[in-house]
């Protein structure tokens, strides 16, 4: 007897839905195992991470901070993903488009510049992202270059890009010698929306943005397009789509997204550039994405249920003296988890008898 | 002179980890599978190596370490795209964010501390020689084992059966298949084998390259092995003269800092990375119209009928 995998004549609707929930609760159980390993009460440190910071208005809303940047990279991301275009390098997009739209708000710092300032950082930010972007969409489409390797790569250069405009052109005189900006002015930081909390403004355009991508990819042609391309290339290209434009269309938007959410964390919780704006946000998002199953709606879910993770591990480093690695060994947890689960919506394991001829027979 | 002799010796050490990986990610590639996890591997077999070789005192017993946890890791990606048929590209993501993390976790512990780098051989007289004592008859046993090991997949992958077998399962999985070979264990084997070069070249950095554990300190580099492979044509031979090469644009950027030149470091830190792009951008371009040199089935799911 042995474990086999063979394809579902059908997609399995009932896993499709409690995949990612199967996959959460597994990760929670080796969560636990891993507690145990390292010496710590299991049910505590469940608690601190998942439960506590439910329960009071502050956590929640840094909740709410923290799932705004990863659901806006994440719905990018997905927009890829479902066309099995590779974008990973969101990160460095996010960075972009953090630089991109700083430009503004450091070179109007303190001159008493109007409210034009801020949406102008808004769309540089966007362009910067999706500029930066376009580097691995078009070595692809023009050279045939792996995006994967290249969008990659444009992370560590997009980092330390930011490294040097932080410690020379754009450093703060008054700083302290500290890498970073002067802090922005009033016109160029987006607004909180409570007192007490720090929600701001850019919460509720992660809301748009999930819901502008779920009207374009579930009632749009090109969000069908995009769905096809994913689902059956061959029928796709038969059909006259052309898988160029597409690629050069999913990194523009995953790239102005992730550039968005760039220069609204910046121009909004931190307040001004320098290094270490991201704790991998543009990596996170790519757990967010399959969570979520590359569903807008799933993506919100996902994205919530991340930046608990990020909360969770903030506050288990304080109250319990655990490294904060350990949130990203969770989210890594979680990711194989949520793949494995994925396969069993079009797979089914079943256990078979030896009856297969023997492996090394003479060809 | 000197400074040559210098140089070329800095270049060997900094090529040696990126040779070690992407080695075995070319036999992972030649069999079919695309694992893009070697960063998680490498910085696994770093973190392992080091707390291996810190606790025993013995630079082999760390090599070794790196070793197990790299093929360990390799093993996971292993369970969920040969075994459930899972997308290799989105596993390789995740193994590559939970190596970053667990390496974290395992080795933050021994951040701060120091051990004694492996030894360089030392032969009378022949070390001595001028110029070239040093390059060739002076270096760690990694360096001599790396070259060993790109030597030895050459003659496998073109000289024996088994390396037949193994490039025709990465070619065309459902021929090897419809013949009689075990196509999803010569695939388990390959990729083990890849995580076991990852980690011993992620070990290499604190057992070798820096004698200290910091987080996240390939930086990279098992991004740099993928796209060397690449740029390899997944030739063994072009694969060493090529990471040789990215060896020494690493290099230069020290170098040029220490001529003083007014360049500023960040961009010369980036050398190693936008060098990559350009690489893969003239490789693939001038392939284009000769087709792709890639494994036919690269990266592509098998699921055996019965």
């Amino acid at each position: 007897m042995r474990l086999m995998l063979e394809p579902r004549a059908e997609r399995s609707a009932l896993i499709a839905v409690a995949a990612p929930l199967i996959a959460i609760a597994l990760s929670l159980v080796t969560a636990v195992i891993l507690f145990a390993v390292m010496g710590k009460n299991p049910i505590v440190a469940l608690d601190v991470y998942f439960v506590a910071p439910l329960t009071d208005p502050y956590s929640l809303g840094e909740i709410a901070v923290k799932a705004t940047p990863l659901v806006m990279v994440a719905v990018g991301l997905s927009l890829c993903y479902v066309a099995n275009i590779w974008n990973i390098g969101a990160e460095g997009q996010f960075l972009a488009g953090a630089v991109a739209g700083s430009w503004i708000a450091v070179s109007t710092n303190g001159s008493g510049a109007g409210h034009w300032v801020l949406p102008a950082m808004l769309l540089l930010g966007a362009l910067g992202g999706a500029l930066y972007a376009l580097i691995p969409a078009i070595c692809k489409v023009r050279f045939g270059a792996s995006e994967i390797l290249t969008s990659l790569m444009l992370v560590y250069v997009a980092n330390l890009g930011l490294d040097y405009l932080v410690r020379g052109p754009w450093r703060d005189p008054h700083g302290l010698n500290f890498p970073m900006t002067a802090d922005f002015d009033p016109v160029a930081t987006v607004p909180t929306l409570f007192d007490g909390s720090r929600v701001h403004a850019g919460s509720i355009a992660a809301l748009v943005v999930v819901m502008l991508a779920a009207v374009f990819l579930g009632r749009t042609i090109m969000g069908f397009e995009i769905r096809l391309v994913g689902a059956a290339p061959r029928a796709a290209r038969f059909s006259g789509f052309n898988a160029e434009r597409l690629v050069l269309f999913t990194f523009a938007i995953s790239g102005a997204l992730a550039g968005l959410a760039g220069i609204v964390e910046v121009a909004g919780p931190v307040g001004h550039l320098q290094p270490g704006i991201s704790p991998g946000y543009g990596f996170t998002a790519i757990i967010v994405a399959f969570l979520g199953r590359l569903n807008p709606v799933g993506i919100l879910i996902a994205g919530l249920f991340l930046a608990l993770t990020f909360i969770g591990g903030e506050g288990a480093q304080i109250a319990m003296k655990v490294p904060l690695d350990l949130t990203k060994v969770f989210q890594g947890i979680l990711l194989f988890y949520v793949l494995a689960c994925d396969s069993l919506i079009v797979h089914r394991i079943r256990f078979v008898g030896m009856t297969r001829k023997p492996a090394h027979a003479a060809p | 002179m000197l400074l040559l002799e210098a140089v070329i010796v800095s270049v060997i050490a900094a090529s040696t980890p990126l040779l070690l990986a992407a080695s075995g990610e070319l036999i992972v590639e030649r069999a079919g599978v695309l694992n893009l996890g070697v960063e998680g591997m490498m910085i696994m077999g770093a973190a392992c190596g080091f707390a291996g070789a810190y606790l025993t005192g013995s630079i082999l017993i760390g090599a070794l370490c790196g070793i197990a946890a790299g093929a360990a890791m390799s093993a996971i990606f292993a369970t969920l795209t040969l075994g459930l048929a899972v997308n290799q590209v989105a596993t390789g993501l995740a193994l590559t964010i939970l190596g970053v993390g667990l390496s974290g976790l395992i080795g933050a512990g021994f951040v701060g501390q120091k051990i004694v780098p492996a030894a360089h051989l030392y032969l009378p007289v022949l070390t001595d020689l001028p110029f070239v004592g040093r390059i060739l008859f002076g270096q760690d046993a990694f360096v001599y084992m790396s070259i060993a090991l790109i030597i030895a997949i050459r003659l496998f992958l073109f000289r024996t059966r088994l390396g037949l077998v193994l490039r025709a399962v990465g070619d065309n999985h459902a021929s090897a298949y419809a013949l009689g070979y075990p196509v999803l264990r010569i695939r388990l084997c390959a990729v083990l084998f890849g995580g076991a070069c990852a980690g011993l070249g992620g070990a290499y950095l604190p057992l070798a390259y820096t004698p200290f554990f910091v987080s996240e300190m390939t930086a990279g580099r098992g991004w740099i092995a993928l796209a060397l492979v690449v740029f390899a044509s997944w030739r063994p031979g072009r694969l060493f003269g090529g990471a040789y090469l990215f060896g020494a644009v690493t290099i230069l950027q020290l170098h040029t800092q220490a001529l003083g030149l007014d360049i500023p470091s960040q961009l010369m830190s980036s050398l190693p990375y936008l060098a990559t792009v350009v690489v893969l951008v003239l490789i693939s371009r001038t392939r284009g119209a000769a087709g792709s040199a890639a494994p036919a089935c690269l990266g592509l799911v098998f699921v055996p009928d019965r």
